[in-house]
């Protein structure tokens, strides 16, 4: 059984397409098996609602009268600093930006009430939002100072553009020392107290295509209540990891960075988040198509929550001192099922990662393709796979001495 | 008949300085754990407290609070949750120390139970989008 893209669009188009969401498929294959389930299935959908650090906002103002070039000032949205270094009047804002008067942890844990992921969400929720500028003046940009409101839907152009998102895998976090300690995986209760995980599992989009061999550059995606689009492979993408049998990997491999119209999104799907002593983030809704273009495609789709495996990291000291240590592997059943066993510890756990909404954004995919509102599209070019060669680099530091100064 | 409830006193600053809780004790007969106190001289002050005791001397015990001017509110009513900021994630559960907080195990929501939050406030900021609210 082979289909192409442009078959599914056809039946997509027609309003015949079979769409099934990740969760959906798993009941179908047991029941009717694989062959049958890959014969009747176009597309699979896929849903993650999570923090994602690696989540920013490109914007064109607009040019004020007299002109002021921003690029080269300082400029703040809503306090917080954006980064202006690039056109006159382009900038971009990113998640875990905060104000200057933040207190950060100088009184630990430090709440990270407001940045860069809560502009993101008050922009696209439709507020106005203080646009605060420095700049130095030139003969063609004059000005010095601006102080307006701006709107999301006054300016020019506000692309959210996410360097690196959708983790395939990730930790699970856990605090083996004697105090709390506070971590972007949360709060970290001491001695065991808690396990925290980030992944939607069963539903998580690479863990349904774990090899890449249908999300590309280029894939049309659901992406902050809107579509967006797979502009690249994400930041630290390293997909030769362990992997397990169903090929499945058993550490954090791929990532995706994305991008789309910002002002076609919702803040239902772009949640500014606080990490207590951590940061400020914003919380991202992502969700892949997964075109059934073989059955070897469905097979990777219905992959099962038991038939995951994650690995348990210590956040007092291995994570921090930068150790590969881990402390065994769980699956995410057993994430799920509310406690797991770490050095014959019975340890509660809790997610980062919405599974309710996870759900919610296969459904929501699932129904634009069902009423022929979203067709699927061909990779431009394919991400790279585990025969990349990639390998993950540390920084290995090097003094700089003083009489190579420059 | 017995009865055992969590209040919330909100004492005027006048009232401060008076050994109320004892009263409680004393002449209605009342037993009681204090959850919660915030109190400041010359402030209002703020106590949490699980009271037990038989039916009448409960009633006769809130009346004298009541007249004495203490402001009493049920204790569900000052922890909320915005719902429309939860996202359900769960990040909550692991933190609430008395199970107020739970993930239903089907839906993978969340679920707030009021009756069983002791108001101590663990949940506001482990709370990654916000979602819990103080209103006291």
């Amino acid at each position: 059984m082979t289909r192409t893209i442009a078959e599914i669009n056809e039946k997509i188009r027609k309003g015949q397409a079979v769409v099934v969401t990740a969760e959906e498929v798993i009941d179908l294959a047991e029941k009717k098996g694989v062959a049958k389930a890959a014969q009747e299935v176009d597309v699979v959908t896929t849903g993650t609602f999570s923090p994602m650090c690696g989540s920013g906002a490109f914007f064109n103002v607009g040019h004020s009268k007299p002109r002021i070039k921003i690029g080269g000032g300082r400029a703040y949205l809503n306090d917080v600093p954006v980064y202006t270094g690039i056109a006159a009047v382009d900038i971009f804002i990113g998640a875990t930006a905060i104000p200057d008067d933040d207190p950060r942890n100088r009184v630990h844990p430090g709440p990270f009430n407001y940045g860069g992921g809560h502009v993101i969400e008050e922009l696209v929720a439709g507020r106005d939002i203080r646009l605060e500028v420095t700049a130095y003046g030139t003969d063609c940009y004059p000005r010095k100072r601006l102080q307006t409101w701006i709107n999301l839907k006054d300016i020019n152009e506000a692309v959210l553009f996410n360097i690196r998102n959708a983790y395939q895998n990730y930790n699970v976090g856990v605090n083996v020392s004697d105090n709390t300690i506070y971590t972007y995986m949360g709060v970290l209760k001491p001695n065991l107290g808690n396990a925290n995980y980030s992944t939607a599992g069963q539903l998580s989009p690479l863990f349904n295509d774990p090899y890449y061999k249908t999300i590309g550059i280029g894939t049309k995606i659901f992406l902050g209540g809107g579509i967006g689009y797979v502009s690249w492979h994400g930041t630290q993408h390293n997909p030769d990891v362990l992997r397990s049998d169903n090929g499945v990997p058993r550490r954090g491999a791929a990532t995706l960075a994305v991008i789309g119209d910002l002002k076609q999104m919702s803040p239902r799907w772009l949640v500014g988040t606080s990490m207590l002593g951590y940061g400020a983030t914003l919380s991202v809704g992502i969700g892949v198509p997964i075109p059934i273009l073989s059955e070897e495609i469905l097979r990777y789709t219905t992959v099962k929550d038991e038939e995951i495996f994650a690995p348990v990291v210590d956040y007092s000291e291995a994570y921090p001192g930068r150790s590969s240590e881990i402390l065994g592997e769980v699956s995410y059943g057993e994430l799920k099922s509310g406690k797991i066993l770490i050095q014959e510890k019975e340890v509660p756990t809790a997610s980062l990662s919405s599974y309710p909404r996870a759900v919610e954004i296969a459904n929501t995919l699932k129904e634009w393709i069902m009423k022929g509102e979203f067709l699927l599209t061909e990779p431009v070019a394919p991400l790279p796979g585990v025969e990349a060669g990639i390998t993950f680099k540390p920084l290995n530091e090097r003094p700089i001495e003083d009489n190579r100064r420059i | 008949m017995a009865i055992s409830k969590r209040v919330v006193l909100h004492f005027p600053s006048r009232l401060v300085e008076q050994p109320i809780i004892y009263k409680l004790v004393k002449d209605y007969n009342l037993v009681l754990n204090i959850l919660k106190a915030s109190v400041t001289p010359k402030e209002e002050g703020l106590l949490i407290l699980e009271l037990s005791g038989a039916r009448e001397d409960y009633d006769r015990g809130i009346q004298y609070l009541t007249d004495i001017g203490v402001r009493i509110q049920s204790l569900g009513q000052n922890i909320m949750r915005n719902d429309a900021r939860c996202t359900h994630c769960g990040a909550c559960v692991v933190i609430c120390p008395t199970g107020a907080l739970t993930l239903d195990p089907k839906t993978r929501m969340v679920n707030f139970h009021e009756d069983k939050c002791t108001a101590c406030e663990l949940c506001v900021l482990a709370c990654p989008p916000r979602a819990m609210e103080v209103h006291f």
